[in-house]
């Protein structure tokens, strides 16, 4: 089993959704994130001082996935989170060594 | 043949008739004095609830321009301020600040009694338009606001013991000396120092205060780096402007109630000049700030909003509405200005209590000498100047030394520890936002 992290933009997280769903992926984690890069944070002007908060608003989702359904999750994913501007996000994979149902104990597999 | 004298006596019936006619003339003199009493009595008590609705705008504004971590501190502050403003009033302020016939100065009768003591005329027309009850309550809601302008100013970094000294001994103490100068009929009245509603009285005493209280505190941790000023965001844009507005909507009490009485031309002038003042100062921060700093300032536009009102406050009764609107863009353009100077001086202010209440509040009282249509011997440019500085002194130096002797004793400031883990959390346990 593979973890995928998926940073995308919150303005397309409907979309990742919609056609996550749309291949069997209906079960996942996701948090509101604060990103730092290259591009400028919010802009700040607070009682006449400017400041760049450094604080780029982004969700990211967690989702555990069979291995045979990574490829299909990452295309899907990188799909519909895109823009074509700088800041559409990252994906990152990591191997799960264990993935466990709380309520019936069940494993792995059985637990998606 | 002889003259007769002819003696024309009133019939009893029609002496009878008369005295019935007189009576009833008198008794419905009285009657209408009576509703003229109960009218003017009712306006001031409607405006001290008004004045009473700014405590919840002040709550309200500091509230949402303090960070989420010192909410309850700041809530706490504020509290505390209208229950100690209103309890020491009742003890010695209201007494301290009109204290009849006294020297002009100061008048120490009001410690050898302590509390209210009403006399048998106080709750007739004999004593004023308005009871006495009625004049102790709205007064004291004054003082009550005079105390709360400094806990923006100093909010979170100052201890929370050492400001409940401060404020106690300042609205107790400080307050009411400088009010009796003016409205206890002391010596700047005497001279024709004009300040309808307070923008000395009340404004800048505040502001001077705060003045004291800042730079003893010196400016919350990482707010002026060596790479310039980094803002520190209020928490709640929302919170400040409902404070504002309920504010604004108090000062039609604050005004409104300080012509201290019903008259209908007074009071409804004032009602003007009052809430077009707030408008023009809202127009003069947007525009200043939108030249200053090419940005659509939603908390430079609310300080100027407040400054417009405290601006007008000083002469409400005696300027035209046209008047106001210069006055009222005026503060409104000072805005800006103000609180970037006080930022450029270091000089930490989160809620520009400081603008808003010291540099609007000279600027309100010198307006009604550029101006106003006062009553004649008042409202002179020199007596203005005077009333200005000598309140202004005498309030900044007594605020400076208290607030001097509770650094040195008590501590005046949070550690860094609790400042950067909050000050609800470190004095209060509780989170604004469970």
């Amino acid at each position: 089993m593979k973890k995928v992290e998926a940073i995308i933009r919150k303005s397309k997280f409907d979309d990742v959704t919609e056609a996550l769903e749309g291949i069997g992926i209906n079960f996942f984690t996701f948090l509101e994130v604060s990103g730092h890069g290259k591009q400028k944070g919010n802009e700040i002007t607070y009682r006449g001082s400017h400041y760049d908060s450094g604080h780029i608003p982004r969700l990211k989702l967690e989702i555990i996935v069979p291995e045979e359904k990574l490829d299909q999750v990452i295309s899907t994913i990188s799909i519909n989170a895109k823009t074509g501007r700088i800041g559409d996000g990252k994906i990152i994979v990591t191997p799960v060594d264990a993935f466990i149902r709380v309520r019936t104990g069940e494993k792995d597999d059985d637990a998606l | 043949m002889q003259e007769q004298e002819i003696i024309y006596q009133t019939s009893p019936e029609v002496l009878a008739k008369l005295e019935a006619a007189t009576a009833a003339a008198t008794a419905a003199q009285e009657s209408a004095d009576l509703a003229q009493f109960m009218t003017n009595n009712m306006w001031i008590f409607i405006s001290a609830a008004l004045v009473f609705i700014m405590h919840l705008g002040f709550a309200s504004l500091e509230a949402g321009f303090v960070r989420k971590k010192n909410v309850v501190n700041i809530l706490f502050k504020n509290c505390m301020i209208i229950a100690i403003g209103l309890l020491t009033y009742c003890l010695f302020g209201f007494d301290l600040m009109y204290p009849g016939e006294f020297n002009g100065w100061l008048s120490l009768g009001a410690f050898t009694s302590p509390g209210l003591e009403p006399t048998a005329e106080g709750m007739t027309a004999a004593y004023a338009d308005y009871t006495y009850y009625s004049d102790f309550i709205f007064q004291a809601m004054f003082a009550a606001t005079g105390a709360t302008i400094v806990s923006g100013a100093v909010a979170e970094r100052i201890k929370l013991p050492s400001f409940l000294v401060f404020a106690t001994i300042f609205v107790a103490i400080a307050y009411p000396i400088t009010g009796a100068w003016k409205w206890g009929a002391g010596w700047l009245d005497q001279k024709g120092f004009y300040d309808f509603a307070g923008s000395t009285v009340v404004h800048s005493v505040g502001g001077w205060a705060a003045l004291a209280g800042i730079l003893l505190l010196g400016p919350r941790a990482g707010k002026y780096t060596t790479k310039g000023i980094r803002p520190i965001m209020g928490h709640s844009m929302p919170l400040a402007a409902v404070g504002v507005f309920l504010l604004w909507f108090g000062w039609f009490g604050f005004n409104g109630g300080s012509v201290l009485s019903a008259d209908p031309g007074g009071v409804s002038l004032v009602f003007a000049t009052t809430s077009i003042a707030a408008a023009a100062g809202a127009v003069g921060a947007f525009m200043t700030s939108l030249i200053m700093f090419k940005n659509y300032d939603l908390p430079m536009v609310l300080n100027g909003i407040l400054g417009g009102l405290v601006g007008i406050t000083a002469g409400a009764d005696v300027m035209s509405v046209t008047d106001s609107v210069v006055v009222g863009f005026i503060a409104g353009v000072i805005i800006p200005i103000s609180v970037t100077a006080f930022d450029k001086a270091k000089l930490d202010d989160p809620v520009g209590a400081t603008s808003v209440h010291l540099i609007c509040g000279i600027w309100g009282t010198i307006a009604v000498a550029l101006f106003g249509d006062c009553p004649d011997g008042y409202g002179a440019f020199g007596i203005q100047m005077i009333g200005i500085l000598a309140i202004g002194a005498f309030t900044f130096i007594f605020s400076f030394i208290l607030f001097y002797i509770i650094k040195v004793t008590m501590g005046l400031r949070v550690s860094e520890e609790e400042e950067e883990k909050g000050l609800d959390i470190m004095e209060h346990e509780l989170n604004a936002y469970s």
